[in-house]
């Protein structure tokens, strides 16, 4: 079946009809229903943020409180915080689909499940990745970050979030099926974060001396460009491994 | 596809050609690693610059070059096991996973003993070394998510599809030194190009890199055999295999 087909699939049984929906359709529906779920349940998408705001405070407390020594160690600081919260939340993005067997249903709909996992990751990202990047500042301003750096944070972790979410949502479908999949998505998944550390943490630096951030942000747009084209397709796959397995 | 493909699809197969294909490899294994070795450490000339530290690249270099052939083979043949469904190719790359991690962390030691004297540092943050360090990194998710997970062809699959994720990392090491300004010297050996180093010191490099390809056969084999007769345990061919063993 190609993934763009629109048109009605042959009838199973009489009187029951599979429609194939557009993508834009599917990607919609299934990021509507994920962002409602996720109102719903607050604490998956609240307490990465918390842990966001509680992980970069520690850094003053542990490290020094000097605000030379701070504003030079914040740019890594913030990145590695937004990093490790957003692989807290990566558990949840499968997990509960999995357990109450909507995941099963979602695999053998008849709709391409390319769209439907970029819905998730999507949704996913809108409930983690973009309010990590709008609290970032705030951070920034715990940790003594120059004014001139606070744009390249912002847009750093504007398109660099994303990558960590597909990234990170590989991880979470090779690992659904497991009970235990919680220290095992971060050991998979941190290798393939560190590209993306290094140029978002560049990006700042670039901007914080004054150099041109463009080129930073540019890779950071390539490999976002890279996620969103293969990682569903890879989402995919695994899922299909974990669910039948 | 020729016959023998098939036939090593087959684990009994399998298990007979490598049987007879071991004792060769293990000969020229051990031949051109003594011969590049003593080559290699005692009779090449000294570098003009380093003295005799740079003895050490007789084994870095082939030890860097096997961790990322390693990798590429058990990413082939994880693709081959996920699209074929092939049960030996899955045991092909579980078996190249641990022998993988072991060339990644001697290729990041002596790199780390090669550094000290020349260098002035055991480890520098550039490319090249944090490129390879995460390739140790992926070894060792690989390891980890084969053996957290119990049934066997989920295992496969799912770490088939974790190294072809992982894959990306391959060029970006390789071509790490040409894309960014780093300590690493470039690369030693270019198929384009006579290297830069005297014959007299590239020849026992490249009975080296090809003693450790050898070695690399030869320890896959063995693994493989193994596997194949854990995997295969309740077939009859294993038992009268074991039954002849026992004479």
């Amino acid at each position: 079946m190609s993934a763009f087909q629109t048109k009605k699939l042959p009838e199973l049984k009489p009187g029951f009809e599979t429609e194939a929906f557009s993508p834009g359709k599917i990607l919609l529906a299934t990021l509507k229903r994920d962002v409602k779920l996720a109102f719903r349940r607050q604490s998956d998408w609240v307490n990465p943020l918390i842990f966001f705001l509680m992980v970069a405070s520690l850094f003053p407390l542990g490290v020094s409180p000097e605000p030379k020594l701070l504003s030079t160690i914040a740019p890594g600081v913030v990145w590695v915080a937004a990093l490790l919260s957003t692989l807290l939340s990566m558990d949840s993005l499968f997990r509960s689909d999995f357990e109450d067997g909507s995941l099963e249903q979602i695999l053998v709909s008849p709709q391409p499940l390319y769209f439907v996992v970029l819905g998730k990751v999507l949704s996913h990202w809108m409930m983690t990745g973009l309010p990590l990047t709008l609290m970032a500042p705030l951070l920034g301003v715990m940790l003594f970050l120059p004014f001139e750096g606070m744009g390249g944070l912002v847009l750093s972790l504007l398109i660099g979030t994303p990558t960590l979410s597909l990234v990170g949502g590989i991880g979470a479908a090779l690992t659904v099926g497991l009970r235990k999949g919680g220290v095992l998505v971060s050991l998979l998944v941190i290798p393939l974060y560190i590209p993306v550390l290094i140029f978002g943490t560049a990006a700042i630096e670039a901007s914080l001396t004054g150099l041109p951030v463009a080129g930073h942000l540019a890779l950071l747009g390539a490999m976002l460009v890279l996620g969103l084209t293969l990682a569903p397709l890879a989402i995919a796959a695994a899922l299909r491994i974990s669910v039948s397995g | 596809m020729p016959r023998w493909f098939y036939q090593l699809a087959s684990p009994r197969w399998c298990y007979q050609i490598t049987g007879r294909l071991l004792p060769g490899f293990a000969i020229a294994a051990v031949l051109l690693l003594m011969i590049g070795t003593v080559w290699g450490l005692a009779f090449a000339p000294p570098d003009y610059q380093q003295g005799n530290s740079f003895r050490i690249i007789y084994l870095h270099v082939p030890t860097a070059y096997m961790a990322q052939s390693i990798y590429l083979t058990m990413a082939i043949a994880g693709a081959i096991g996920l699209i074929w469904k092939m049960k030996v190719a899955d045991m092909v790359a579980k078996s190249c996973a641990p022998i993988g991690a072991a060339l990644a962390v001697l290729a990041l030691a002596t790199g780390a003993i090669w550094g000290k004297p020349t260098w002035g540092s055991w480890w520098v943050w550039d490319a090249r070394l944090t490129s390879m360090l995460i390739l140790l990194f992926l070894y060792l998710g690989v390891i980890a998510l084969n053996s957290a997970i119990e049934s066997e062809s989920t295992a496969a699959q799912s770490t088939a599809v974790l190294a072809l994720v992982g894959l990306v990392n391959i060029p970006i090491i390789k071509y790490s030194v040409d894309w960014w300004n780093t300590l690493h010297q470039p690369a030693t050996f270019k198929v384009t190009e006579k290297p830069a180093m005297p014959p007299e010191m590239w020849i026992p490099l490249l009975i080296m890199v090809i003693g450790f390809y050898c070695f690399f056969a030869v320890v896959l084999m063995l693994r493989l055999r193994n596997e194949i007769l854990r995997r295969e345990r309740r077939t009859s061919w294993v038992r009268e295999l074991l039954l002849q063993m026992r004479g």
